[in-house]
């Protein structure tokens, strides 16, 4: 796809202020360390305080790499769904990913109770939560998928992933009226969104998934441009829709999936980083546009996460309530001046 | 005229098109016989709902044919994959792109996407073409704009020249002239007749604009509920096969002006 100009320049700003965002997101926490000692031990260098390196290296460090992965993971499967469904308000949690993770969640710690203890044990581990969550938002967007191709009105196709998200939600209820007090709260807290329980370890699978997601989404960057002209323009351009329908679905389970394993629901994200990167990426050109919300994703959620912390004093809210009281009204905002959503 | 055989880019024999569902297969219209040349201008006209949009999705391979064969230059199309078909023929349909942010440097760039890499980076001789069918379609002021800010004749000579860049020897156009006004109608249509002259591309064209048809086209497509004839316009004409084109109680044929006109 021929673009009018270079986006070099914006690419530079973005990187900055990705950079930015994450020595600010860093060097701010409940405990006040100074900009200087964050900066000599982010490289290795020693603090003043033994207890600083600790606080920075496994727990701020972690914190800020996995809202790195989740805000540009998430971002893109936003990206994705918009163009596969031709949608500009698709995104993981409006179609209803993010609730079918929370089934394939629930089911694990919630049935973990009603399977017995032992078993429980042995499958809460970090994969399992993965692939709970990651086949319950995958099946969740074969439930859409095979509608969509029944109902060609993308209006009824996003009430449809509403009334799924329903539908998940009603199982949870269930599950949850039958379980014990502490699994629910151990499934309530996953449910509010925390970027800062993962794990080294668990930092690297979620590495593997996001990176493995991303480069499937890279390999459709070609059949996502075609797919900009609806499906017949690209299927008489040689487009194999199958193939591409199935290899972006694959990306964006694995990555909604992965990412609400470690973190949790995590909303608006996904919906409104490629609408605001097109305001700033005049283009639709997927080999542009995909980098740059993988970026602004990652800066996005890095924002939030600082606001979440609250700085210097002892309360982290939940992410998902940040990045809904940051999302919702930059959705309301675009609506608004540009009266209608384009993708 | 050479003495040579003329070279036939589209040869369509004993065709049956239709609608297969799980139940049973409903024919719409058969026994479908035409052969195209190359560089010729083709309209194909009828009444609506007699089937000129499922024959071109047809031969387009955006759905089955029930029976009969269709080739496009010699090559049967059932046995021609997605990705050769790409190579010889382009469509232009009735539907907007599904993205209107697309501007018309990129929609128009699309068309050169069987011809690129993975990511789709185009080479010289890729926005040669890309700059070749913008000035044939006479677009060049209108490159940086975006798609929601064209007007619909503005559009249809966009989408036509997305389909130029893709450089087939076969262009298949569905209702190009719908919801444009008289001079942008005649506008495109002139544009398919210089693009098949001078470019020698061979273009099938369905429309509702008889009267233009019957002046451009070299060859028409009509299509009755009882037959359906291939020939030169004049031909057509006086074989009388546009008579019956329409009900004969509201509107007829003057044979003579070469026009539909009222009944009173």
């Amino acid at each position: 796809m021929q673009t009018q100009k270079s986006y070099s320049i914006h690419f530079i700003v973005l990187l900055l202020l990705l950079a930015v965002a994450f020595l600010l997101n860093v060097s701010l926490g409940s405990v006040s360390i100074p900009f200087n000692e964050v900066i000599s031990g982010l490289f290795g260098g020693e603090t003043s305080k033994s207890s600083w390196q600790f606080i920075i290296f496994d727990y701020r460090l972690p914190k800020a790499i996995t809202a790195i992965l989740a805000g540009g993971g998430l971002a893109v499967s936003g990206l994705l769904m918009q163009t596969l469904f031709r949608n500009p308000l698709a995104g993981p949690f409006v179609l209803g990913l993010s609730s079918g993770a929370s089934l394939g969640v629930a089911f694990l710690i919630l049935g973990a109770g009603i399977f017995g203890g032992a078993l429980g044990g042995l499958l809460l581990s970090s994969w399992s939560l993965v692939i709970a969550s990651a086949l319950g938002s995958f099946l969740v967007l074969l439930a859409v998928l095979s509608v969509s191709f029944k109902v060609k009105d993308t209006m009824t196709l996003l009430i449809i992933g509403l009334m799924f998200g329903s539908v998940t939600a009603a199982i949870v209820s269930v599950l949850s009226y039958f379980s014990n007090a502490e699994q629910l709260q151990q499934f309530v807290f996953w449910s509010f969104g925390t970027l800062g329980n993962v794990s080294w370890q668990g930092i690297f699978i979620l590495f593997l998934c996001v990176i493995f997601g991303l480069l499937l989404s890279f390999i459709s960057i070609k059949p996502l441009n075609a797919l900009l002209l609806g499906e017949n323009y690209a299927k008489s351009m040689g487009i194999n829709i199958k193939k591409t329908t199935l290899l972006i679905i694959l990306a964006t389970s694995l990555l909604a999936g992965s990412i609400t394993a470690f973190a949790g629901p995590i909303a608006f994200v996904g919906l409104a980083v490629p609408h605001l990167t097109r305001q700033y990426f005049t283009t639709s050109n997927h080999l542009i546009l995909l980098p740059a919300v993988v970026i602004s994703g990652a800066i996005l959620m890095l924002i939030c996460d600082t606001v979440a912390q609250l700085p210097f004093t002892e309360y982290t809210l939940p992410i998902n309530a940040i990045t809904s009281l940051l999302g919702a009204p930059v959705v309301i905002w675009l609506l608004v001046r540009k009266r209608k959503l384009l993708f | 005229m050479t003495s040579e055989k003329k070279h036939s880019v589209l040869e369509v024999s004993e065709l049956a098109i239709g609608y297969i569902s799980k139940k049973k297969s409903t024919i719409i219209s058969e026994g479908i016989n035409f052969s195209i040349n190359k560089g010729e201008l083709v309209g194909l006209v009828g009444t609506n709902g007699i089937g000129k949009s499922t024959l071109l999705r047809s031969l387009a391979g955006m759905q089955p044919s029930l029976q009969g064969s269709i080739s496009i230059n010699g090559n049967l199309l059932q046995d021609t994959s997605a990705f050769q078909l790409a190579n010889k023929l382009s469509i232009v349909l009735t539907e907007t792109p599904a993205s209107k942010n697309l501007s018309v440097l990129e929609l128009v760039s699309l068309g050169r996407h069987p011809y690129t890499n993975w990511v789709g980076a185009l080479s010289e001789t890729d926005k040669n073409i890309i700059q070749n069918a913008i000035s044939a379609t006479e677009i060049e002021s209108l490159v940086t704009k975006k798609c929601y800010e064209l007007s619909d004749g503005q559009l249809q000579k966009v989408m036509i020249a997305r389909a130029l860049a893709q450089d087939t020897p076969l262009i298949l156009l569905d209702e190009p002239t719908t919801h444009l006004d008289l001079y942008h109608r005649a506008s495109v249509l002139k544009l398919l007749k210089k693009l098949s002259q001078e470019n020698g591309k061979t273009i099938l064209f369905s429309t509702h604009e008889i009267d233009l048809a019957i002046q451009l086209s070299d060859k028409m497509i009509v299509m009755t509920k009882e037959d359906t004839h291939y020939n030169s316009p004049t031909e057509l004409i006086n074989r009388g096969c546009l008579r019956y084109l329409f009900p004969k109680e509201t509107i007829y044929f003057d044979e003579e002006s070469k026009r539909f006109v009222m009944k009173n």
